[in-house]
């Protein structure tokens, strides 16, 4: 067994040794879904009739729609009457020092390289008065009030920041885009809100306010990034470090929205719990994320590091909307054990001379399968407009599948798409090359893994980057040969 | 140096035998030849000396400096000074030569309790052995044998041995694929980096390469064994009159074993 799959099933084990209890606090709020829930959920955030008339009319829309199967992945549909769509913000238990937390859960931290305040953070541990987080967190408000971003929870937004919320909420991912996007639509729990102003670029990094923050995300997340004319600013969610949910279904919507020359990179780490050797458990991963280049020159740029969850059905986007606009997709899919990937992009060209790039880079070990689909959609006023999509496979081992779905289609002759594939299997023969100059086993299978991802992870913040490559080892640890 | 006593393997899990009793002994400033047709065992035996986990050593033994190293594994024999220059060198994107270098020059550095290299160190280090086979430094940025042609490919390997200066290497068909004027230079550097106290073990179809690189003794090999050693004459005997002749000859004098 892995040490990964060791620390989090010692994590989520019977028996918590090392106080992982879960102090769940019991709401009096029923189970199962309906309109008197939503009502109930909306009425319980205080929030405005606007934004309850808003989830109402989604949780119809929601009825009405049929859960998708188009998707090369198989998984027990959730008992939607069985959820709990409200409650209170988990109590983490706080422990004395990292000597109390489980030494598997230390040593994965230490092999990913978290520093050791942050992994205090993570595992609950009380953390010293130098370090204390809520005041770095207070100093980076002000750091963002003094520039002028707004970056608030999605609840606070609703009550502070409605004009706002009310322009672009649901303005990239219309309530009834998909199934998934109508149910968040109706219950969503939290997320983040984020607006850069005119000409501003975001003082910070905000992955480093998650850092700090360690924001917990909720099973139904949504998040809102608007980049005002000239603004630009880089997000990151997640982190290397494995995530334990005891919400199986998490069904997330971010939209982005960049103005004239605004510029939104959007990084994400993902690597929730995926479900044991035999496919039991793990989170059901099922985000709808896209973001517009509304303006001309605008650029949205996705990178994601996706190791984690049992089902994970995502596809990050953008419309390419303002003529000279920028869509990316960086994309590292890593399916071990029994987990089922399917993932990609859809990159939708409508202005004239938007130029996209595809690079997608799924690994698949064990028993997994990992599906890359790619939508290239060039409209007809989209002159000068070009694609460049390269998505490579590795496999290691026999008893694992990749697939690729590209779709293609152009109805603007003076545009071009070029699309390039290949799969390649990690071989018995690169990892001999490698131990014959010397180079350990584990080193070799790292090497080799690192090489074909590099193109991606270049492109995540410079200080997740290495942590990324840990995430990577550990997670194919012993997985070859 | 290295003592190779009845070496027999087959390809693991299978039943399939291919070397079938290889005896060779290699001193230290030899330079052998290793001759024979294809697919009678030539690589597969640099493979198994150099630990490849495909085949079993179902019997006899590998001693390398006296100590039998046939359970371990293939880095621990690099570690121990072993080279294969690869008839068909791996391609592996995305990872520098120079990255591969450094790693593989500190980690044999570390197991020997020498001194590792820092990055500027190595750097000096690395471009000095540029100038062995006249190799353009832009090969350390690209990725291990990533797109190489194929001349080039056997250069790099070369280049790798002198940067790893090891013990004993065995040079699979490294000659294979050369032009005239590279394979003049590739054996210039293998001359230079051949001294009184490592060995060389040349695996090779054609007399050519002996004359620029001179060996000390000439085998022959077939199905699986040495069935003949001797100086360089061996090799212009067989240039004259190939193995078939010599396979019969030997099987009439009794003297294939
Ligand atoms: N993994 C394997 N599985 C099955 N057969 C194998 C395997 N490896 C080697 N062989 C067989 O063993 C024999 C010897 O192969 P080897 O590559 O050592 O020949 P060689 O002398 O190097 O030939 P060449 O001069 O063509 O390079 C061949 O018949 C080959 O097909
Ligand atoms: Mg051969």
């Amino acid at each position: 067994m892995s040490e990964e799959v060791k620390a989090l099933e010692s994590m989520i084990g019977e028996e918590y040794k090392y106080g992982f209890t879960t102090d769940v606090e019991y709401e009096d709020f029923p189970k199962g879904i309906s309109e008197e829930i939503v009502r109930e959920l909306s009425k319980r955030k205080n929030e405005p009739e606007w934004m309850t008339d808003f989830r109402v009319k989604a949780y119809h829309a929601w009825k009405e729609m049929e859960e998708p199967t188009w998707f090369n992945a198989t998984y027990k549909k959730p008992d939607y009457e069985n959820l709990l769509y409200y409650s209170a913000p988990k109590k983490k238990p706080q422990l004395d020092s990292m000597d109390d937390v489980d030494p598997n859960i230390r040593e994965t931290y230490e092999k990913l390289g978290i520093p050791l305040e942050e992994q205090k953070m993570l595992a609950g541990v009380a953390v010293d008065a130098v370090f204390d987080s809520v005041s770095v967190f207070t100093s980076f408000k002000e750091k963002l009030a003094e520039a002028g971003v707004i970056f608030c929870s999605m609840s606070e937004a609703i009550q502070d920041h409605p004009e706002l919320v009310k322009k672009y909420m649901a303005s990239v991912v219309p309530v009834r885009d998909n199934y998934f996007s109508a149910l968040n639509s109706a219950v969503f729990s939290d997320g983040s809100f984020c607006y850069i102003p005119k000409n501003t670029k975001c003082p910070m990094e905000l992955s480093t306010y998650f850092r700090i923050n360690n924001m917990e995300s909720g099973q139904f997340e949504r998040t809102l990034i608007v980049a005002e004319e000239g603004s630009s600013v880089s997000y990151l969610e997640g982190c290397t470090a494995p995530m334990y949910d005891e919400n199986q279904l998490h069904a997330a919507v971010v939209e982005l929205v960049a103005l004239d020359n605004a510029d939104i990179k959007y990084s994400t780490i993902q690597n929730w719990y995926s479900g044991d050797e035999n496919g039991k458990g793990g989170i059901y991963n099922f985000v709808t994320k896209r973001g517009i280049c509304k303006g001309r020159n605008s650029k949205i740029s996705w990178t994601q590091l996706e190791t984690g969850s049992a089902v994970t059905l995502k596809y990050p986007s953008v419309i390419l909307q303002g003529d000279n606009s920028i869509g990316e997709f960086y994309s590292v899919a890593v399916t071990t054990k029994m987990q089922q990937a399917d993932t990609g992009t859809k990159m939708i060209h409508l202005g004239k001379n938007t130029k996209s790039t595809i690079i997608s880079k799924g690994i698949s070990a064990g028993r997994s399968q990992n599906s890359y689909r790619g939508e290239v959609k060039i409209g007809k006023k989209a002159h000068g407009s070009k694609n460049y999509s390269v998505c490579d496979s590795m496999l290691i081992g026999q008893e694992c599948g990749a697939h690729t779905f590209p779709y293609i289609s152009s109805e603007n002759p003076s545009s071009s798409v070029e699309h390039e594939a290949t799969t390649s299997r990690v071989g018995e023969e690169q990892i001999f090359y490698l131990m014959q100059r010397g180079i350990s086993e584990q080193d070799a299978i790292s090497m080799i893994i690192n090489g074909f991802v590099k193109d991606v992870l270049k492109e995540l913040p410079l200080e997740f980057a290495v942590e990324a490559n840990k995430l990577l080892d550990v997670k194919l640890e012993g997985s070859v040969g | 140096m290295l003592e190779i006593k009845n070496l027999h393997a087959v390809v693991e899990g299978e039943d399939i035998e291919i070397l079938k009793g290889v005896n060779l002994k290699v001193n230290a400033g030899e330079i052998h030849a290793i001759m024979g047709p294809n697919g009678s065992g030539k690589s597969t035996l640099s493979k198994v000396v150099s630990g490849h986990p495909e085949y079993e050593v179902t019997e006899g033994e590998i001693l390398f400096n006296g100590e039998d190293i046939t359970e371990l594994d293939a880095d621990e024999r690099a570690h121990l000074g072993l080279f294969l220059a690869f008839q068909y060198p791996v391609e592996v994107p995305g990872i520098t030569n120079r990255t591969l270098l450094r790693e593989a020059y500190n980690t044999i550095a570390r197991a020997n309790d020498r001194e590792e290299l820092d990055p500027l160190e190595f750097e000096d280090y690395i471009e000095s052995k540029l100038d062995v086979i006249d190799m353009k430094d832009e090969f350390l940025n690209r990725s291990i044998n990533t797109g190489f042609s194929g001349g080039e490919k056997k250069k790099n390997e070369i280049f790798q041995m002198a940067v790893l200066n090891p013990v004993l290497s065995f040079l699979d068909e490294t000659d294979s694929g050369l032009d005239i004027d590279a394979l003049k230079v590739v054996s210039d550097g293998v001359n230079k980096i051949a001294n009184d106290e490592n060995a060389i073990v040349m695996i090779t179809h054609y007399q050519r390469l002996l004359n620029y690189i001179k060996p000390d003794f000439v085998h022959v090999m077939m199905d699986g064994k040495i069935i003949k050693s001797g100086d360089i004459s061996l090799a212009e005997e067989l240039e004259a009159n190939g193995y078939d002749k010599m396979e019969k000859e030997l099987a009439l004098n009794g003297e294939a074993q």
